[in-house]
């Protein structure tokens, strides 16, 4: 008797994950493969792979203080895009890393305050954030105006690539800290103890056992920030005035001129590559945790 | 060492709040600059109160995170009563594989996807717009699922797997014991997921964007609408408006959470209590 009313529990539980299952498939699995049905077809849906052709060749004038000369567009929009956003990984985790290492050694309650304090400008929505930044940057903005006062003249900073970068440093700050701190909290003090009592000095401490351990964290922070700052849009055409397309921004603008294919292709192309680099830094996370 | 861990943490307190700041105090400009503050006024609040089109998109904001965040949490809990019992290595490994992929997958890419699957299905049925409130509502709970899963999945694993045999050998049903006995169990991980996936869907932009019909205007599209033309001081008295919000639903999570865990700390000890007058 209880065997069998454990047994229909048991299949309930089974059952439970139903819903789920075909949830998943349906609105997970199956739009990805529209992505790439969507890049290799024409706008008939016949197969092609012009699109992704079009990636790799399309070429366009550029014309800056060099002269004019002929460059591929979006292989160079795609190598922007890496590179600010690079850029804006290693400042985040530059900066963060120690930030995280402080707040681990706080006190609880400090821990507490400072980790809240962290996540109000995360929950800000980022539209927001990434607009006062406009408004600080701007030629006559706040910037500008407080160096005036200091009588240090004033700069012009908005359209350039470093506003584009404070924009993604600023809203994806969070997003290294957080991870990072988490692993710190919950390392052993009584490894770091016995590295000091085996002669170990501060630094190598850091180097050797507190690094070591918190790469996981390391590693998630880092996804967390480039992957966001890989593929915004907002950002770009905001604090960069238009002028930084970014591969987001190539996608968001085939999709408003309802470029479907073409906007699938390219973010075909990025996915590909977003999986490429994560596996391959997956395997460079194994190999360091088994050394 | 003491001094320089104070001054950084003020450096990067300044850094994390001096936008907001801000756009705090520019919301109480009278007039329209955004570098001069000539005349405290709540101008920009009255102007905003009268905008019906952006309280319109506060209402249907709430609307849609409130739905997303009940349906994700209830599909998403049985998803984990569900994953946790899977005993097949190869299924849990498909499942936790596709679970991560929202989570993975920057918003640009399951935007567009979800969005190009729509507009072929509609096409299909010969609609002219596929695009409305409910593929949003499906977009979000898409990717608030995982989040949920996440939540409560952990809270199965740490239970004590004799609690729901024990109430079935004292004569429970097996529902009733998972009703009784599982679900106070796994609670804070539902709420947790509960309270994650409705703040998800609520800040979301970039897939609602992709998703969003003509007529449904959520709160982050209508500021990204508002952004895109010339920008009056309004956004600032709306900014300021959530930056409250915000600061005031973290403190009551904060409160919420001691309390659930202090529950669940009671509940412990008085189970131990019991067991030791046994």
């Amino acid at each position: 008797m209880k065997k069998k009313a454990s047994g229909s529990l048991a299949l309930v539980q089974r059952l439970a994950l139903a819903p789920y299952s075909v949830w998943a498939v349906l609105f997970i699995v199956v739009p990805l493969i529209f992505v790439a049905y969507y890049a290799f077809t024409d706008q008939q849906f016949h197969f092609t792979t012009d699109n992704i052709t079009r990636f790799f060749t399309a070429t366009s004038q550029v014309t800056d203080e060099a002269g004019t000369r002929e460059v591929h567009t979006y292989l160079l929009i795609f190598m922007r895009s890496l590179k600010l956003a690079v850029i804006s990984t290693v400042i985040c985790l530059l900066f963060g890393y120690p930030f995280a290492y402080l707040i681990s050694k706080a006190s609880e309650r400090t821990q507490s305050i400072l980790i809240t304090l962290i996540m109000i400008p995360m929950w800000m929505n980022f539209l927001i954030r990434t607009y006062a930044w406009m408004t600080i940057l701007q030629d006559k903005g706040i910037l500008n105006s407080f160096l005036g006062m200091l009588g240090l003249g004033s700069i012009h900073i908005i359209g350039t690539e470093s506003a584009v970068v404070i924009g993604m440093v600023y809203d994806y700050f969070p997003y290294m800290i957080l991870p990072i701190y988490s692993v710190m909290a919950k390392l052993d003090v009584k490894l770091i103890e016995a590295a000091r009592d085996l002669g170990c000095n501060s630094a190598g401490v850091l180097r050797r056992v507190i690094w070591p351990l918190s790469l996981p964290g390391v590693i998630s922070g880092i996804t967390m920030v480039l992957i966001p700052s890989i593929s915004t849009f907002y950002i770009s055409q905001k604090l960069g005035n238009g002028k930084f397309y970014l591969i987001g921004d190539a996608i968001e603008g085939q999709y408003t001129a309802n470029n479907l294919h073409f906007a699938a292709a390219i973010a075909f192309i990025l996915m590909v590559i977003l999986l490429l680099g994560m596996a391959f830094m997956q395997r460079f996370a194994n190999k360091r945790a088994a050394v | 060492m003491k001094a320089a861990s104070r001054i950084y943490t003020g450096f990067v307190m300044v850094f994390l709040f001096a936008p907001i700041a801000i756009l705090l105090v520019f919301s109480f400009n009278d007039s329209k600059s955004l570098s001069v503050f000539s005349e405290f006024s709540l101008h920009w609040y009255r102007e905003l109160f009268r905008d019906s089109e952006t309280l319109g998109a506060v209402r249907n904001t709430l609307i849609l995170a409130l739905s997303a965040a009940v349906i994700s949490t209830i599909m998403g809990t049985a998803a984990a009563v569900g994953i946790h019992k899977l005993k097949n290595r190869y299924l849990r490994t498909a499942m936790d594989t596709v679970t991560n992929i929202p989570m993975i997958n920057p918003d640009i890419i399951t935007g567009i996807s979800l969005m190009l699957m729509f507009v072929f299905v509609g096409r299909l049925f010969g609609a002219a717009t596929s695009l409305n409130f409910v593929t949003m509502l499906i977009a979000h709970i898409t990717f608030c699922l995982p989040y949920v899963i996440l939540q409560v999945l952990p809270k199965l694993q740490q239970m004590d797997k004799s609690l729901p045999e024990a109430a079935m050998d004292l004569g429970c049903t097996p529902m009733r014991a998972f009703l009784k006995v599982e679900v106070p169990e796994i609670m804070p991980g539902i709420v947790t997921g509960l309270i994650m996936a409705f703040t998800l869907s609520l800040d979301d932009f970039v897939i609602s964007y992709f998703t969003a019909g003509n007529g449904f205007q959520t709160l982050p599209i209508r500021i990204y609408n508002m952004t895109k033309k010339t920008v009056t001081p309004k956004m600032y008295a709306l900014a300021t408006i959530i930056f409250f919000v915000i600061l005031f639903l973290l403190l009551l999570s904060n409160v919420v959470d001691k309390d659930t865990a202090q529950a669940v700390r009671t509940a412990r000890e008085k189970r131990k209590e019991r067991k030791g007058s046994k």
